[in-house]
Formats: structure tokens, sequence, C-alpha cells
């Protein structure tokens, strides 16, 4: 854990900046996938400081936010029953569900415990065999594998109190996605860093191929950013388009070949809804056929639940870098993070809760004019 | 869970139910101790309740906390704390052996803290209705004579010291509460904040505002005082000191250390004659030897605190709505 101040120093920074400015020459559209990305280019405020030719589309990449609906209130069903010890990471807890979220159920008395690390979960099983303990399994290929590992566990160590209530989504089917709608801007994309060090890069050639995109592998300090932005701009003013790696620190080629095993032999890939997109084919994964019995949907039997949701929220063309957060009617009037229409206003990764936390000013996106301390 | 959390959950909480039920005018202002007349002297008067879990954890236990918790708060006013109250709530089977174990600590930060428990209660409740040991303090205090600190008093051109290192009392209780290892142990900075305030107080008695960063952190606290003074603060983030490890663990949760609680720092806004003086005298104290200038009070955007970033660029410093969540990934 050393790595934070050497990637926050101002004075490399400038370079980076000096750098880009330089090699600009016309307008450019860059997504950078993850929400962990967007925070931090928000909270930095790098989007202030980069020339107007460049502009920062906020992606998809937020996995509290892409979980649908129906998958929330599935949640929210098994939460509520007696008996049931429900366990998710902290941030889920405030996703509005329809019509109220965990934090609503535990306050109806329902036993929603925050945890660390999915294994937590299993230790609260093994804790509690006469409860059934649920672990809400969400997330990108981050969360995946420690995920398949819990249940893998599970079945070795004969927990049958456990199950996992499986809502995994993929990055490169959703980066198909955009760039196969009619309205996509995107000219290059800021790949997850985080994403490729579990996967690897090597489903990324054929897309960048395909669709004649660039795409950067990037961290999620501000000059991971800055050298992601970069070498995307660099590719794009000479008119390439490949897979580049500016995260080597954390990213080889081949991934983590242990966790994509767990990943293989645990899920098997599945269409998947993405909150306020819709259904993706390919972007998700579900517990294999062999794995099918730790399934929360099957043992708690919501699998038939479905909803609809309030077209108030226009997050899912904020998820697509169609709109941003600001430009909605909705933003900070009747959708705050207190009275949140969808997901991206309460994820600690969601565009709507970077804007309304860092941007807040007057309503306006720009930065204040405020002369330096002393 | 959210109206604890020390955010804009629990402010609203008391400004809409309990101020206005009370109706005491000594409530205005919501400062962290009331500053009452009684004879020829002013008193300050405050009260707090403590609930951590766990109960004894790294550079501290609730006892400590029940203590400087209630201290820290009338040193907050400028005043002198002297007679502290201490009620238990105790739940049905904890051992008593904790029970002695809180008890000591109380008593051991009572007297660093120079105070003395003058009264007490207990109370027990049923089995299962708490988490062991539930700690009630309250504290008086003798406000000096020519001393005026309250929340509102902040005015454009103020500087904005923080005492020292921020965010290790709420990481330190995060590591033992959850079982995280973040490779380096991490201590509370759990301390009786009445010696520092002596040591300001005796260059000027013109500090305008002092508050202690607990639930909410920093940010809460900047929130709290620039709203009650209508003026905006703008923070040099580079200038926050976090410590390493306090960083780097919240890295890792994806915690904000502007809004993890503190227990032993303290927030001033000195007017700008006296902030070179005053941070000299803080640096002189062992409780402020980290203390640093980490912004100023603007005219601009009046009730809300911004932050220039390393970059040179400007961000919102909002109030924490209740508690922060750790991050999924």
């Amino acid at each position: 854990m050393k790595y934070l101040d050497e990637f926050q120093d101002p004075e490399l920074a400038r370079r980076l900046f000096d750098d880009i400015r330089a090699t600009v020459t016309r307008p450019w559209a860059l997504m950078e996938v993850c929400g962990g990305q967007t925070h931090s280019i928000i909270r930095h405020g790098i989007d202030q400081l980069l020339p107007e030719e460049i502009e920062l589309i906020h992606g998809p990449g937020c996995p509290v936010c892409v979980t649908p609906l129906e998958m929330i209130d599935k949640a929210l069903e098994i939460a509520s029953r007696p008996g049931v010890i429900f366990c998710s990471f902290g941030d889920m807890l405030r996703v509005p569900g329809t019509g109220r979220d965990l934090f609503t159920v535990r306050g109806e008395g329902g036993d929603v415990r925050v945890v660390y690390s999915p294994l937590d979960a299993l230790r609260i099983a093994r804790e509690n065999p006469d409860k059934q303990v649920v672990f809400f399994g969400i997330g990108f290929e981050t969360t995946a594998p420690p995920n398949a590992m819990t249940v893998y566990q599970a079945r070795r160590l004969g927990i049958r109190n456990f199950s996992l209530l499986v809502s995994h989504v993929r990055v490169p089917p959703a980066i198909e996605g955009l760039m196969t709608s009619p309205d996509c801007r995107v000219q290059a994309f800021l790949a997850a860093g985080h994403v490729c060090s579990v996967m690897g890069t090597e489903e990324y050639p054929q897309l960048a191929e395909r669709f004649r995109v660039p795409i950067v592998v990037t961290g999620f300090e501000p000059l991971d950013i800055l050298e992601g932005v970069r070498r995307a701009v660099r590719q794009l003013e000479r008119g390439e388009h490949r897979v580049e790696n500016a995260y080597p620190r954390a990213v080889r080629p081949e991934g983590n070949p242990a966790a994509r095993r767990m990943l293989a032999d645990v899920f098997e890939v599945t269409d998947r809804a993405w909150r306020g997109i819709g259904t993706i084919p390919a972007s998700g994964w579900r517990l294999s056929e062999a794995y099918r019995e730790f399934d929360a949907e099957q043992r708690f039997e919501v699998g038939d639940l479905t909803t609809v949701e309030p077209a108030a929220c226009r997050s899912g063309d904020v998820l697509q870098g169609l709109l941003k957060p600001h430009e909605c009617e909705a933003f900070g009037t009747v959708c705050t993070p207190r009275t949140p229409l969808g997901a991206t206003m309460v994820s600690s990764e969601g565009a709507c809760a970077a804007y309304y936390l860092y941007r807040r000013l007057a309503g306006a996106p720009t930065p204040v004019e405020v002369a330096p301390v002393g | 869970m959210g109206h604890g959390g020390g955010g804009t959950l629990s402010s609203e909480l008391v400004e809409h139910v309990f101020a206005p039920a009370f109706g005491s005018p000594e409530l205005s202002g919501f400062p962290d101790s009331a500053v009452l007349r009684l004879g020829g002297a002013r008193l300050a008067f405050s009260t707090d309740s403590f609930v951590v879990r766990p109960l004894f954890f790294p550079g501290g236990s609730i006892g400590d906390l029940a203590v400087n918790g209630t201290v820290n708060d009338l040193a907050m006013s400028g005043a002198v704390p002297a007679f502290l109250s201490c009620a238990f709530l105790l739940e049905e089977g904890v051992e008593l052996e904790t029970v002695a174990r809180v008890a000591e600590a109380i008593g051991a930060a009572a007297r660093a803290a120079g105070v003395r428990v003058a009264t007490g209660d207990t109370k027990v409740v049923e089995s299962g209705h708490g988490d062991g040991v539930y700690v009630n303090t309250a504290g008086i205090g003798l406000v000096p004579d020519g001393v005026d600190i309250r929340p509102d008093r902040a005015v454009p051109g103020d500087v904005v010291i923080v005492s020292g290192p921020i965010g290790l009392h709420g990481v330190a209780v995060m590591s033992v509460r959850e079982g995280l290892e973040f490779g380096v142990r991490i201590e509370s900075d759990c301390a009786p904040l009445g010696g520092l305030v002596a040591a300001m107080l005796a260059v000027t008695p013109d500090l305008h505002v002092l508050r202690d960063p607990t639930r909410g952190g920093v940010a809460a606290a900047l929130n709290e005082i620039a709203a009650s003074s209508s003026v905006g603060v703008l923070l040099q983030e580079r200038a926050l000191p976090v410590p390493p490890e306090v960083a780097n663990a919240c890295a890792l949760l994806g915690l904000d250390p502007l809004y993890v609680a503190n227990e032993g720092k303290l927030v001033a806004f000195v007017p700008r004659e006296h902030a070179d003086a005053v941070l000299a005298a803080m640096l002189a104290h062992p409780l402020g030897a980290g203390a640093r200038i980490i912004g100023e009070c603007v005219d601009a955007h009046p009730g809300m605190v911004v932050a220039r970033t390393a970059f040179g660029a400007t961000r919102v410093v909002d109030r924490p709505l209740g508690e922060q969540l750790p991050r999924i990934c």
C-alpha cells in the first residue's frame, strides 16, 4: 500500500497536462468505463484542467448502479423473511428498490449485515446454522472471483445454509453494446484497471479492432488517469486504435489465472439486465449447473419477481454517456442522495453522486473562482 | 442508524425534532456545549452518550471516549473542564470484569484531563437490548472572562487550523471492529484537549470558533461552522494532515479521511493576525505537535466548504448525509 502519493504528485500531473495540451489538435470524446475512475476525475478536478477539446464521458462501470431494480427487489424480499441473515457490501444498502432499500428492511427488523468480504458471510453462516445466510453477489470481474470462491468454499466445507444472490456483470459485452448504439459518441476507452488485473487484456484487441477505438487500461489515481488520457489522445491524433496497458503495476496480459479458473468453475456466462440500460447479451454470470444449489433466487423462489423502473430516472442515459448528471432535470432537486431516483445518486461510484458531492455549487459543474490561501 | 452518524440526518433530528420541543434559547446555534450565566460565573455545560463496538480498541476504550468526549465539548467553548457525571447502561450478562475495566479507564482518563466524576447512575437492561456497556457523561466547566468561542463567530479572513493528523480514531476502531488488517497498527487519537485550548487562549482570548471533529470528521465540523456563521470555507487539500496509514486504509475501503471520526483533534478558526502565534503555541503543545493551517474563511460560497485540489481545481466538501459506507470494489 504505497503508490498513493506517487500517483497524486502535482508536478508530475502538470507535466502530463502539458503533454496532453501539446498533443491535442481537435475535439475527442473519451469514456472512462469505471465509476471509480469517474469519482477520481471529479474529486480531483481532472476534467476541469484538461484542454477543452477533451470530453470525458462517464461510463457504465459502477457495479451498484447497474444492478437491475428487480434484483434489488429480490434482495429486499429475501432480506425481509424471518430466519434470514442478509449480507451485503455497504454501498448496496442505500440503493433504492421499489419503494424502499435494505436500510429500510433493517429498520423494520430484518437482519441485514454489512460485510467487508463474502467470506465473512460464510463465517456468519457457520456461526448461525439455524439461519439461512445470503450474500448479495454483485459487481464486475473484480468482485466475481471472491464470490465464486465463497461458493466453492461453502461446498467444500459442507455449509448448506449459505446462498448467493448473483447479479454479476462483464465489461467487454457492455463496451460492445455501447459501441453498437447509434447514439454512441465514444472515440476511445479508458478501461478499468482492476477488471483487467483479473481478466487480463485478451478480450480487448478484437473490440479495439472491430470498432476502431483505442483502449487504454488505466488505474484509479489521478496520474494513472492522466497517463491513460495522454496515451488515448496520442493514438487518436495518430489515427491508431490499439490496446495499451497504462497500469502495468497491476495488470498482466493474462490477468490472474487462478481467479479466472475459479470463475470458469463456479459461474457460467448468461444474458444480464443492466439497470437503466436493458438486457445485454452474454454480459453477466450466473452460478453454473454444478453450483446451482447455492443460488438464492432458486432457494427463496423469487425468480419470477419482476418490476418496472420509474420513468423519471435517466440514470440509464448517464450510464451510457448520453447525459451528464447535472443535465438531468431531476438532478439536485427531486433526486438527491437522500431521495435518490436511481442508484447513480447513491452509489459511491455513481456519476450522479460524484457530481452532487463535488460539483454542487449553484447547480453548475464549473469550478468556483477562489483566491488561494495566503 | 444514519441519524446517529453526525451528518446532515443527525443535525436535522436535533434542529427539527429536539430543539423545537425543548424551546431553550441556550440551544441556539448548537454549540458543542451550552454557556450559561450562573451568578457571576459563566459555566459551560455539555453531555454526550457513548456507544462503541468493541469496547476496547487500539489507543483507547469506551471509558476514555466517555471522559474525553465531554471534556472536549466543554473545551470547545474555551471552558476549563471541572466536573463530570457518569451514567452506565449495562446489558444483562456483561462480565463484571469488563465493567470494572471501563470504570478504571474512566477514572484514569478523568485524572489525566483534570476533572472529577462527581455523580453518576447505573441501569441494567435485558440481555439482547444493549451492546454490553453504554456510557453517558455530562460535564461542567468554567469559561474564563473575555473568552467567547461559538460556531457562529467565524468571519471571512479567519485562518483554519487543525491540531494534528486526522482520521486515526475512526480507522483504528474500524480495524478492530471489522477485523481488517492494514499492515500497520493504527491507534485512536483519543485525548483531552483542555490543555491545548488553554495554551491557545494564553496567546489570545480572541479565538472565534473551536470544534472537535468527531463523528462526521473534519468535513462535518467545517460544514457546521460554515452554516452557523454563513461564511465560505476554502480548504487546501495538500495541507490536510492525513497520515499515510489512514490514507491507505481509506483508499482500500473507499472512504474519505475528511469524513472519518477523530477523538483528540480540534479545528480552530482564528483571526488572521493571531494565526501564526496560535499555531506556534499549538505546535509547542504535545497534542498540537502536528498542527497545520488547512484553509481560510472566504466571502464566496457562504455556508459551503470547498477544497482546492492538489492540481489546482476545486471541489465541494459536502456534509455527510449519514455514515460513510465502504464501497464494493
